[in-house]
């Protein structure tokens, strides 16, 4: 019973740091990105590439790709994704376009990913068994897991007791308004993609080290960033982590418990069962 | 006008050189993942021995086609792991590029799913990456395709070798934990493993499969140690190979028998693991004391850059050589009787002498283990150089 709680928590950290920079995204910056389980890649590349060539430690790349990630991130929204907000006439619209311009972008990336490193980004970091609570697990998930606790923690009071962060969750709920009362929505759009472009790649460089990844398994990542964010609901950090949470217990439980072939069964089943309940998230608010 | 004309002398010259090309020589078509879920394993043993073989050949002056040496061309394309994709691009290779010899695809599915369309445009189709045991109606329904890497139950068969052996050695007892990758590759293992292990004697214990791309395998190896066996078998795809071996250490499984399948014979298995990988068993092998396979494995090396892996490298690269040889024997283009020349001829390779019955090569590796950094071949089918088991104990550097 621990093994599951200390296996599915770490598992949680997980899929919270591959959830939680799309949720800012499509939240906040209203881009449906395609492209996220990519961004996560070549932040896992980038780990790989600097441990292999260079024996620059993962945890170091981390702050490395920091401001890389936040910048390529902000021009991709400047350059490409700021003429579709511009254009589009509704939120619907504007969706439709995110979704086919960062699914083209997705491509983009794995042509430069498989140009870098066709195989698997193959290697290994504090890969050392650790024992919590009775239970053997790894350092490395471990250390992913912290990082994400501090991510989410930091993320949360960025958002909730700053001014930067409360223009941010005001843009979430309406762009219109938002305008209206003198928050630079255009900023604050760009600002939430790049925070969350970076929080991905992080996450990408984190999970490399436990993980074993190649440059088209993005579309894995992307889906499933994709459930936590719905099931979370759209928009809210809390929304995230705790489906995040749910899913990393319920995967190890039934896994541990039933067999591991359901896990994918379990996650989808309830994923299902909180859109039938309630479509717009555990933590979302009903679209008015 | 100046401009023009210049494109217009440029775009002569190309077509007349491509025309004057076309003569002398032989193109080839491969089509194989650079991209999706099996690119990871198509760059480590397909493609470096595509581009090595072509290398070779024509650092040698090109094949000998009927007293005229011909150059080859390769034209690569990539099917992003998706055999749909993979018909289309046939058809491209077939009608467009009008290419004269393919290379077989990489993967069971794709030599599967593909063989009605190399077979109408009358291909010879020497498929390497490609396990069944379905081979003999295959090859009926589709005269010019041929496996090279053996039958499902071979490969169950080296494993339940093994464990009668470890079992009579008393290594192990009858207990076994199995646990397979839940797609068609990993299913048709695990079954005939069922039936196979069952009729030996050995009991299950613990049987238990797991989704393709499984983020966390900690629950599974807990469940394997827990129960108690102490032979791992598990019928595995190349991230999960890693997965399981990373979580073994990990849990320190207790095990003296510990088998995964595909892609534990990867260099970059050892590159991650080092020593702690040491008498862990895995699907391939290799001699790497055989001259000839010393010797192109050190050219794998030279021109690729990359280590040949110590399976389906070697494989690869012989169907590659049985295709040159077939073409300058039968001293043709014609893809009929070059078919014809495979099936009746037998062949000098780095695999040894490969003839085809029905079709079939009947020799290959079928398990292999990691030895003091090497990844030798432990049973096989007409192959010489195995070397004796060695149980497995403990995960130490």
């Amino acid at each position: 019973m621990l093994d599951i709680l200390v296996s599915g928590l770490l598992l949680s950290g997980t899929y919270a740091l591959v959830a939680m920079g799309l949720n800012l995204q499509y939240g906040v910056a209203r881009i449906m990105n395609l492209a996220n389980g990519e961004v996560l890649v070549l932040g896992a590349l980038a780990a790989f590439w600097l441990y292999t060539t260079a024996q620059i430690s993962p945890i170091l790349t981390v702050i490395l790709v920091i401001p890389v990630a936040f910048i390529g991130n902000w021009l991709i929204y400047r350059f490409l994704l700021t003429p579709l907000v511009r254009r589009s006439k509704s939120q619907g619209a504007l969706e439709v376009d995110s979704i086919l311009a960062t699914f083209g972008m997705s491509f983009i990336f794995i042509g430069i990913m498989v140009s870098i490193e066709g195989g698997f980004f193959f290697y290994k970091y504090l890969s050392e068994p650790i024992s919590i609570l009775g239970s053997t697990t790894s350092l490395n998930r471990l250390v992913a897991f912290l990082l994400a606790v501090l991510i989410a923690a930091a993320l949360y009071i960025w958002l909730h007791y700053t001014r930067p962060g409360v223009a941010v969750r005001a843009v979430s709920v309406s762009t219109e308004a938002s305008g209206l009362v003198g928050i630079n929505v255009p900023r604050t759009s760009a600002l939430a993609f790049a925070l969350g472009g970076t929080i991905t790649a992080v996450g990408g460089a984190l999970i490399s080290t436990f993980i074993t990844l190649d440059a088209s398994i993005g579309v894995v990542f992307t889906l499933k960033a994709l459930i936590i964010v719905i099931m979370g609901g759209v928009g809210e950090i809390r929304g995230a982590i705790v489906a995040a949470i749910i899913l990393g217990l319920v995967e190890t439980g039934v896994a541990t418990l039933v067999d591991p072939g359901l896990t994918l069964a379990a996650a989808y089943f309830i994923f299902v069962i909180i859109l039938l309940f309630r479509p717009q998230g555990l933590f979302g608010r009903r679209a008015v | 006008m100046y401009r023009r004309s210049f494109f217009g002398l440029a775009a002569a010259l190309a077509v007349a050189g491509t025309s004057l090309f076309a003569q002398d020589m032989i193109k080839i078509g491969a089509i194989a993942p650079k991209t999706g879920p099996l690119a990871g394993g198509a760059v480590v043993t397909q493609w470096p021995n595509v581009r090595l073989w072509v290398e070779e050949v024509n650092a040698r002056g090109g094949l000998d086609v009927g007293g005229k040496m011909k150059m080859l061309e390769l034209i690569e394309y990539d099917d992003k792991t998706n055999p749909g994709e993979h018909i289309k691009l046939a058809q491209r290779l077939a009608t467009q590029d009008k290419v004269d010899f393919i290379v077989a695809p990489y993967g069971t599915g794709f030599n599967i799913a593909t063989a009605p369309i190399y077979g109408k445009f009358g291909y010879p189709m020497i498929a390497v990456s490609a396990i069944t045991d379905k081979m003999e109606e295959l090859t009926t329904r589709y005269p010019n395709l041929f496996f090279t890497l053996g039958t499902t139950t071979a490969f169950v068969d080296g494993v339940k070798e093994i464990l009668i052996e470890q079992r009579d050695a008393g290594a192990i007892g009858n207990e076994v934990a199995m646990v397979n990758v839940a797609d068609a590759f990993g299913i048709e293992l695990a079954d005939r493993a069922r039936e196979l292990f069952g009729e030996a004697g050995f009991d299950i214990v613990y049987d238990k499969s797991y989704p393709l791309g499984t983020p966390d395998l900690s629950p599974v190896m807990k469940g394997a140690k827990d129960s108690g066996a102490k032979a791992f078998i598990a019928w595995s795809y190349p991230p999960d190979s890693f997965g399981l071996a990373e979580q073994a250490i990990i849990e320190d499984l207790d095990v003296n028998l510990y088998y995964s399948a595909v892609a534990t014979s990867f260099p970059a298995f050892k590159g991650a693991y080092g020593n702690k990988i040491n008498n862990v068993l895995g699907a391939g092998g290799t001699d790497v004391d055989n001259p000839a396979i010393a010797a192109y494995r050190k050219a794998h090396m030279d021109i690729t850059g990359e280590v040949a892996d110590y399976w389906a490298s070697a494989n690869t690269y012989a169907s590659l050589q049985i295709l040159e040889q077939a073409i300058v024997g039968a001293a043709t283009l014609d893809r009929d009787v070059v078919t014809q020349y495979i099936k009746d001829n037998s062949f000098d390779t780095v695999m040894g002498e490969l003839s085809f019955t029905n079709n079939f090569s009947n020799t290959f590796w079928s398990v292999g283990q990691w030895q003091d950094g090497v990844f030798r071949g432990v049973k096989g089918s007409n192959v010489e150089g195995a070397v004796p088991v060695r149980a497995k104990s403990g995960w130490s550097e």
